[in-house]
């Protein structure tokens, strides 16, 4: 009789070209996603005269530095240099390119599901750390370096040892107003941001099976927040409902072929994972960030903590936390004045996300300036075609193009030291939003919150009579 | 890449944990070309004020001739980027020495010829008690797994397979391509059984 297998398991068997002696597996990539960031791995490829291996396996993308406005004329040298020199090698090597002007650009992570380039049982690799997303598909999905980038355009491989496996379950109902957002900030506050380092994370539990693909993108994108690999979702019939028609999803019968294979990548009933960690979905309530690490958690309803109260070793970084935030230990965090609110970016910048903000927003007007960015050019029509971007800019807030945006303020999206913002993105760390910036992760319908009310909130009671 | 066994420098104490990969080098400073050096954009904000100057109390700028770093829990957490690397291997950095890393940072530390090498808590407090006055010399061997410092020695967990790199200086794309024939036997199978695996032409 087979071994019981996890979906790890499965997945990794699939891939394996070949195991060194040592363990060190050689890994066959399926979808290989690039973006200017990729240049430094372009350069080296090009200094050794290597053509891309799999060009039709290749996909180009701007995203990291579209400006999100004015994008006819880009301003910044450097930002307009980064753009053309990823136009420059997609030319060079003959791969498709999401320019600017392309109406299905968008975020890596945001626009590979759309497009059907994600499929379950891929393995799917970027030289980006949230590359995880693409695991709510029940994809092996992991973000490499430019080294590693290199050796994929040169051999569409890539060497890999195999992660430990980790299942974390949910199980039960989240509440209103409590999304995917806070059921992974609520893992990574309780095992810490290292918590799952050299794991691939499995969520399951019937939370998870309840999320749409959008809540388990937002999972599994902030699986690296908690230090995991990777982090993925089983395949079901909310995957195949979601990719069925995708522009690069397969068609006709080898559609019922993959279903078929897909049907069969689930963790066998019965099989053991190096750890598992058990959650109660009604548990976690609407969650925001204190802190410089997207540890520093905590429920809306709690105080701030006393660096006296954390343990020892998280002493030091709870205090430098607090400096650097501008908070005090014991306070409410609810109530805290921001000055800036920002929704979008590859952890929640999809469809859902703004619905579900408009939903707050409807009628009402922001205390705060703020952005909200699409996750994708698709993303934009599609809100605009729902009258959302006359909710957000009714509401006073700016309505503008896809792009990572002021997830990582590579465009030129930035705050001013000492500027408070509530941001649906995935990182907390100093100046990820500009020098002395202070960032609040927290779901998109608390970033409403807190734009209509101009300070940190809790989003329930202005969801009531409302469908989010 | 250049390959070592072992290394003799100065050590100097870093103990903050969750240093991130925005920390090691801000993303302002990643559309540099790598052959302009990455060196001076290591720690950029963490090493200077509100106003921009160096900061006087900050490690880094007392002992700039440091070529191992000692640092808390999880280092180079955070984003994938190469840049964080390169900050470190151009500012003349060989090793860190920390309880945890980001598991990508430390794979792109190896492929980078620096050592990320993994110590356990106690040894952890040893060395920072070590450290405190000062920077120290410290001798690194590669093949025992082992740090020297004075009288203090301590052991440190490094993937077998990461030790070989680090120590012949490999470059994974030469090594791969001897495994061709077995890549393109590989690609040939997943076509016939995973055909569904290959893009559908866009409508």
């Amino acid at each position: 009789m087979r071994a019981l297998q996890t979906m790890l398991d499965k997945l990794w068997a699939a891939h394996e070209v070949l195991q060194r002696e040592d363990g060190v597996s050689l890994l066959w990539v399926d979808r290989h996603l690039v973006h200017e960031g990729s240049h430094h791995a372009f350069a080296k490829i090009s200094e050794r005269g290597l053509p891309v291996a799999e060009p039709s396996l290749t996909f180009a993308v701007v995203d990291h530095y579209a400006p999100t406005r004015g994008r006819s004329r880009i301003a910044d040298p450097q930002i307009a240099r980064m753009i053309d020199t990823l136009r420059s090698n997609a030319n060079t090597h003959g791969l498709r390119l999401y320019d600017l002007t392309d109406p299905y650009q968008g975020i890596v992570h945001v626009l590979g599901p759309e497009e059907g380039l994600t499929l379950p049982g891929l393995l799917i690799n970027c030289g980006d750390s949230h590359t995880s997303t693409h695991g709510a598909f029940g994809a092996l999905a992991f973000g490499i370096g430019a080294t590693e980038v290199a050796h994929v355009l040169a051999t569409q491989t890539v060497w890999q040892r195999k992660p430990k496996s980790m299942r974390i379950t949910i199980e039960g109902a989240l509440g209103a107003g409590v999304t995917a957002k806070d059921l992974a900030l609520g893992w990574i506050a309780k095992l810490g941001t290292d918590g799952a380092q050299g794991h691939a994370v499995e969520y399951a539990g019937s939370a998870v099976r309840d999320l749409s693909m959008e809540g388990r993108m937002t999972l599994c994108n902030l699986s690296i927040e908690g230090g995991a690999r990777l982090g993925m979702v089983a395949p079901d019939e909310t995957t195949f409902a979601y990719l069925e028609g995708r522009r690069f999803a397969p068609k006709g019968a080898d559609w019922e072929a993959a279903c078929a294979d897909w049907a069969s990548l689930a963790s066998d009933k019965g099989a053991s994972f190096d750890r598992e960690v058990t959650l109660d979905a009604a548990e976690i309530s609407p969650t925001v960030t204190w802190g410089t690490s997207p540890e520093q958690a905590i429920p809306i309803s709690a105080a701030i903590p006393d660096p006296a109260d954390v343990p020892s070793e998280k002493v030091e970084a709870a205090r430098a936390a607090l400096d650097y935030m501008g908070l005090k230990a014991g306070e409410m965090i609810e109530g805290t004045p921001v000055d800036h609110v920002f929704i979008g970016s590859c952890t929640n910048g999809r469809i859902e996300d703004l619905r579900a903000a408009a939903a707050v927003l409807r009628g009402r007007k922001a205390k705060v300036p703020g952005l909200i960015s699409p996750g994708s050019t698709q993303v934009k029509a599609q809100a605009e075609a729902e009258g959302l971007d006359r909710i957000f800019t009714e509401a006073g807030l700016d309505w503008v193009a896809s792009g990572c945006s002021m997830c990582v303020g590579m465009n030129g999206d930035l705050l001013g030291a000492g500027k408070r913002c509530a941001s649906s993105t995935n990182r907390n760390f100093k100046g990820r939003q500009g020098r002395g910036a202070r960032t609040h992760l927290m779901s998109p319908v608390m970033v409403a919150a807190a734009a209509v009310t101009g300070v940190l909130t809790d989003v329930r009671p202005l969801l009531e009579g409302r469908v989010a | 890449m250049t390959g070592w066994r072992t290394h003799k420098g100065k050590m100097l104490g870093l103990p903050v944990a969750n240093i991130d990969t925005d920390q090691l080098i801000p993303a302002r400073f990643m559309s540099v070309r790598r052959g302009e050096g990455y060196g001076s954009y290591l720690m950029h904000d963490m090493r200077r004020d509100k106003t921009g100057a160096l900061r006087a109390d900050f490690p880094l700028n007392v002992h700039p001739k440091a070529s191992v770093i000692l640092a808390g829990r999880n280092f180079g957490s955070g984003s994938s980027r190469e840049a964080a690397v390169y900050a470190l291997v151009d500012a003349g950095i060989r090793a860190v020495i920390a309880p945890g890393f980001g598991d990508i940072f430390a794979s792109n530390a190896v492929n980078n010829s620096l050592l990320p090498a993994k110590i356990d808590e106690e040894s952890y407090a040893a060395l920072d008690a070590a450290l405190s006055k000062g920077p120290q010399e410290v001798t690194i061997d590669i093949d025992a797994r082992s740090l020297t410092l004075g009288t203090l020695q301590v052991g440190f967990a490094l993937d077998d397979s990461w030790a070989t790199k680090l120590i012949n200086g490999w470059d994974d794309i030469d090594l791969t391509r001897n495994h061709d024939a077995a890549i393109t036997a590989f690609k040939h199978i997943r076509s016939q059984t995973a055909a569904w695996a290959w893009p559908a032409a866009a409508d």
